[in-house]
């Protein structure tokens, strides 16, 4: 069974002039213990998807079709009270971006912690949750007795590992993790990266790791989505999407990444920028930037083509063959 | 590269930001700072891309801020076109201007969103007291630079009716406008789309090929950097730790901060090694570094007392190779 399973999900935002059509029609899975990752550029869908999933839209967001299944159960069918108490930290919780600034300042981070689990599991005294709090802390890598500092006593790196810890409060079988490691300095990013990734082994987590970079999720997941103006252009486990990217978009994305490690290349860049959503392109939404469109690409969308083995594509190149 | 003389070179260069205290540390006569750049030495040479990169608080920007005169030095020398202007007066700086630019990184704050693009690049011009029709003419060329083609459908654009990359694009354009001999390029793409970055990297190397114009491109991203400079400086907590040619200092770093960045940054390949942490911790505050080498703290090569005594001198190991690390000192000597 899947941790997690995405089908055909379409959140659309009420706008003055119009509806911004943020996801179109997204399938994914989230397996246990393993990681997907959500890439592609600002404004392609990824957080809209994250929040989807756990309903917190801002107002004027809404989904307009498909399901997102937890544990059998349609979380879009959930009322938001049934929300509110069994799915969100319980069942999936997030870290946000810039989640280390999210801390509040006037009190101390292990009693955040606690209000935290006693919210979502009133059964439990406030004894017990502090000593869980101090044994999550510990398992992100704080020294316990630190349960008692305020967040300005932290650095960083703690203030995002103390943010990680108290997703972990009420025992998640999901998490989301939104740019992780945007707002950190190398060598940090490299630390909570490494965190996450024990923690998604230790406790068998689902994850999904929304980020633009793909050598994160080069180095944390299993299997990747890249998606392009709301819509997944191609997915499949790391190793095939990496080393045979089939759409051109994708292709466009990893020739864009220098690495380090290798002699120095070209990058290339993809010529133009990412589309208006309040009106996509027509056809394939990637087209206008394409080096490979053809006429159908303006007229038809591509289906989300299955080629074995998990490996899905949307374009026409590929499913002309 | 020319190898003729720099076109900017510091010597012993020295930033202290005082730190504001309360009344009662000020009247006991306490006085604190931060240690934002303390004593660095470096040249660019000319149509070079000398690179800055470091954790944040390291100093890269305070050093940009620094050699254009945006900020005064506390200590040290900074020499443009083998003049001296660590001490000229805000009047002699003005002509020097036209000469030394920077670009911001972010290409959203950085553009008045109330004025066209014509009235963004016009200003510098009016202020140097360029004559109409050179004007005119001066925005039409530097607009096709930038690839904003054609001119005539931006010049009356606002700022929010174009992308991310245009904007920048328009930051590198006001950068350029006055035939810069110098630009600061700070961290001029960590706001864009990776699709897009390459694109203002490309323009830069080739606004450099075109005009020989040297850069200090500062940056945190060592992949990028790797991508367009020349030269790069790794800093720590105000110092360089290392510094040579760009593929050496990535290819065969011999400082173990920069051992320690390389091995941190992530690769875009499932198949190859994975990132390693070879430090604990975290950058200390500038405001009290740790004594010896500053490192010393964090340091995976730590060889005993003499790191945390001494203060190791950035040293020319091999032909403009310069590493600052008792590690190599020491075998110096023997």
């Amino acid at each position: 069974m899947h941790a997690l399973e995405v089908k055909n999900l379409k959140t659309y935002y009420t706008t003055l002039s119009g509806d911004v059509k943020a996801v179109d029609g997204v399938s994914f899975n989230v397996e246990k213990g393993k990681a997907t990752g959500l890439a592609g550029e600002s404004g392609c869908g990824k957080t809209t998807i994250a929040l989807s999933i756990l309903r917190i839209l801002p107002s004027g967001g809404r989904i307009v079709d498909g399901e997102v299944i937890f544990q059998g159960i349609d979380l879009t069918k959930l009322n938001e009270d049934e929300m509110r108490r069994e799915i969100r930290w319980k069942g999936i919780s997030i870290v946000f971006q810039g989640a280390m600034n999210a801390l509040n300042p006037v009190y101390s981070v292990g009693d955040q912690i606690v209000e935290a689990i006693t919210t979502h599991e009133p059964e439990v005294g406030k004894r017990e949750a502090l000593e869980r709090a101090m044994k999550l802390l510990e398992l992100v890598g704080i020294e316990p007795s630190r349960v008692n500092n305020y967040p300005h006593e932290f650095s960083g790196g703690m203030r995002q590992r103390a943010m990680i810890a108290m997703a972990l409060a009420c025992n998640p079988t999901v998490l989301i993790a939104d740019e992780p490691s945007t707002a950190l300095d190398v060598i940090v990013a490299a630390q909570v990266l490494k965190l996450l990734k024990e923690l998604k082994e230790k406790l068998g987590l689902g994850m999904i790791l929304i980020t633009h970079d793909l050598s994160i999720i080069a180095e944390l997941c299993e299997f990747t989505a890249i998606m392009y103006a709301g819509k997944i252009a191609e997915y499949g486990d790391v190793f095939t999407v990496f080393k045979e990217p089939l759409h051109p978009y994708t292709q466009g994305l990893i020739n864009a990444f220098p690495n380090i490690r290798l002699p120095r290349s070209r990058i290339a860049s993809i010529p133009g920028f990412p589309p208006d959503l309040l009106r996509p392109p027509s056809g394939c939404r990637f087209h206008p930037r394409c080096s490979y469109a053809m006429d159908i690409c303006k007229v038809e969308e591509p289906e989300f083509l299955h080629l074995g083995k998990g490996h899905y594509v949307a374009c026409h190149l590929v499913s002309k063959k | 590269m020319a190898k003729d003389k720099p076109i900017v070179k510091v010597e012993n260069l020295v930033k202290w930001f005082p730190v504001r205290l309360g009344f009662i540390s000020t009247l006991l006569g306490q006085r604190l700072f931060v240690r934002a750049v303390d004593n660095i030495s470096f040249e660019i040479k000319k149509a070079e891309i000398f690179g800055l990169a470091g954790e944040s608080g390291s100093g890269k920007t305070t050093t940009g801020r620094l050699i254009l005169r945006l900020i005064e030095p506390t200590k040290g020398r900074i020499w443009f076109e083998g003049r001296e202007i660590s001490r000229l007066k805000p009047k002699e700086l003005k002509p020097l201007r036209r000469k030394m630019q920077i670009i911001f990184q972010d290409p959203y704050e950085s553009l008045n969103p109330r004025m066209t693009i014509r009235a963004i690049l016009e200003e510098p011009l009016n202020v140097q007291g360029v004559s109409r029709e050179e004007i005119e003419n001066r925005i039409y060329q530097v607009l096709e630079d930038v690839d904003l083609i054609p001119p005539e459908e931006f010049l009356l654009r606002y700022p929010h009716e174009l992308s991310g990359g245009q904007r920048q694009r328009i930051g590198v354009a006001r950068a350029l406008i006055l035939n810069p001999e110098f630009i600061v390029a700070d961290e001029p793409v960590s706001m864009l789309d990776i699709s897009i970055r390459a694109g203002i990297l490309d323009l830069l190397l080739e606004l450099r090929k075109k005009y020989k114009v040297s850069l200090l491109y500062i940056t945190h991203d060592l992949a990028l950097a790797r991508h367009i400079c020349d030269r790069l400086a790794i800093m720590y907590l105000g110092k360089i730790m290392e510094m040579g040619d760009m593929d050496e200092v990535v290819g065969k770093p011999m400082h173990p901060y920069t051992k320690a960045l390389m091995a941190a940054v992530p690769v875009p390949d499932p198949t190859s090694a994975r990132i390693e942490v070879v430090v604990k911790g975290e950058i200390p505050s500038p405001v009290n570094p740790p004594p010896g080498c500053r490192f010393h703290t964090r340091c995976p090569s730590y060889i005993g007392d003499v790191c945390r005594r001494k203060e190791p001198p950035l040293i020319e190991v091999n032909k403009g190779r310069w590493v600052a690390c008792h590690l190599y000192s020491s075998s110096k000597k023997q």
